[in-house]
């Protein structure tokens, strides 16, 4: 998966001006920011449905959204995008049509993610937890080569997070790439890569054991407020390179201090 | 496009409807209702109810499925659902047709109710055979289908979708013919009721009413079916597999 150049504006901001990433196969790829930083974006761009000025995004060497990856692509939007008027298993018996997913398809991912015991419920009678496991499970039907997960986990216990991981890596294991979002930080120890971004732009690319080495800490939260930090006083140096007023200093002060509790917690 | 996919998708909207029997009965049951509330008002003027009578077996398949396939539509584009649905194998055909077909099942079910409660109970005069009446009423649901898709594309909210009713279906409704014959209009509404899709559907129905045969009916109705499918050829060019 490489995305080369790719600009996005939406409405009048734009979100990418020019970005560049290269997701190896086979690995999980954890995808982190603050929200508004342009993950969904991007994730939509990898599955073809954002309209794009310019640049290149191919995606299992095929042109994002070209017809030939339909099949090998899935995508879980961070809305759950399932029907609510219909039950678990009557979503997944059509999603699994659209991609010509066995019928068995329907049973194992509703296993997967822990909804059994629910499956001839509606959506609407579900909580805000299964219905988003539930858009989860259409994103596995069939054996796609790509997945694409829009904050999968978000509203989940830690024990069915922890479960979920364990499907995600078993992916992975038999052979699928995996792009994750999420804003929980804990969840990046268990990618392979991280790919961190921040306003658009992509401002580290490494793995969770090069986060800690590069910022000298152990802590998922404070690595990245350093790596934000660091990234938003190069920005300041570059954009504005007259000596801070002293409300700009009280502010980038501020700020460290806010980076130092982190760590410290 | 890919009859696999078109019957999965028309038989995912006749199960999501389904679910909702409250819907189905007003969708099927409304319509006698209101057939019959016209024929009792003119219960007491000899042969009001065989001019009007027809017409409005006209209008309501065209008003319900209208209504009902913007919003359901434009609940997928909401939801986040047809933006998944363009990342699968699917075409935008598969989609449109799919649920053409479902609502054109629901609607041939509610003509048959509707057409049968206004000749049995309500004394409808008809002197073509009645089957083309049904025709009639199906071919109007089709269109008011392919009509509701096309708003659902310019409405944002459920809000706008039903105020969209106001403004593509009344004028229709008043340029039809229904309360004044067409040729009988100020010129310019005249012309204007040429290029309504509903002023053919009541063109037709009075010809099956008056027991003409051959193009005098088939004529006005295949102008219908014309409209619908450039509705839907229309309709279709609004789905994008990409959104800004």
């Amino acid at each position: 998966m490489s995305v080369r150049g790719l600009h996005v504006t939406r409405g009048r901001t734009e979100v990418f001006t020019g970005l560049d990433l290269h997701i190896p196969r086979g690995q999980i790829t954890g995808l982190l920011g603050p929200s508004g930083c342009g993950k969904t974006t991007l994730m939509r761009s990898i599955v073809g449905v954002q309209k794009v000025a310019g640049g290149d995004v191919t995606v299992l060497g095929e042109p994002a959204g070209s017809r030939a990856l339909r099949k090998r692509v899935a995508y879980d939007t961070q809305a759950a995008s399932v029907y609510g008027d219909l039950t678990i298993q009557q979503n997944l018996r059509y999603f699994a049509r659209l991609v010509d997913a066995p019928r068995t398809d329907v049973d194992r991912v509703i296993e997967q993610v822990g909804l059994a015991d629910q499956r001839d419920q509606t959506i609407d009678s579900l909580s805000g937890g299964q219905e988003s496991r539930v858009s989860l499970a259409v994103a596995m039907l069939g054996v796609p080569e790509l997945l694409v997960l829009d904050e999968p986990t978000v509203g989940l216990d830690p024990l069915l997070r922890a479960e979920l991981w364990e499907v995600f890596r078993g992916l992975a294991d038999a052979g699928a790439t995996l792009i994750v979002s999420s804003h929980v930080m804990d969840e990046a120890l268990r990618c392979d890569r991280l790919v961190l971004m921040r306003a658009g732009r992509i401002i580290a690319d490494t793995t969770p054991d090069g986060l800690f080495a590069d910022t000298g800490t152990t802590d998922p939260d404070a690595a990245f407020l350093t790596l934000i930090e660091r990234d938003a006083n190069a920005r300041a140096a570059a954009e504005a390179p007259h000596p801070l007023t002293r409300r700009e200093a009280r502010e980038q002060a501020e700020h460290a201090h806010h980076a130092d509790e982190g760590s410290a917690s | 496009m890919n009859g696999v996919l078109t019957l999965a998708t028309a038989g995912r909207v006749l199960r999501q409807l389904s679910h909702d029997p409250r819907s189905i009965a007003l969708m099927l049951v409304a319509p006698s209702l209101l057939v019959g509330l016209f024929a009792w008002l003119f219960s007491d003027q000899e042969g009001v109810f065989d001019q009007f009578g027809g017409p409005i077996l006209a209008l309501f398949p065209f008003i319900v499925m209208f209504l009902i396939t913007s919003i359901t539509t434009l609940r997928e584009r909401r939801s986040g659902t047809l933006e998944r649905l363009m990342t699968t194998p699917i075409a935008k055909a598969d989609f449109i047709v799919g649920y053409g077909l479902a609502f054109g099942l629901m609607a041939t079910l509610q003509a048959v109710i509707t057409v049968t409660f206004a000749v049995w109970v309500c004394g409808l005069q008809v002197d073509g055979p009645l089957w083309q009446l049904g025709l009639v009423a199906v071919v109007d649901a089709i269109l008011g289908t392919a009509l509701g898709l096309l708003a659902s594309a310019f409405a944002r909210t459920e809000f706008q979708a039903v105020q969209f009713m106001p403004l593509i279906v009344f004028p229709q409704i008043i340029l039809g013919g229904l309360f004044m014959p067409r040729e009988d209009m100020p010129e310019a509404l005249y012309q204007i009721s040429k290029i309504l899709p509903l002023s053919y559907a009541i063109d037709t129905i009075n010809a099956v009413t008056d027991g003409d045969e051959g193009w005098e009916v088939f004529g006005p109705l295949l102008i219908v079916v014309a409209f619908a499918v450039g509705a839907l050829i229309l309709a279709s060019l609004t789905l994008r597999r990409r959104t800004p």
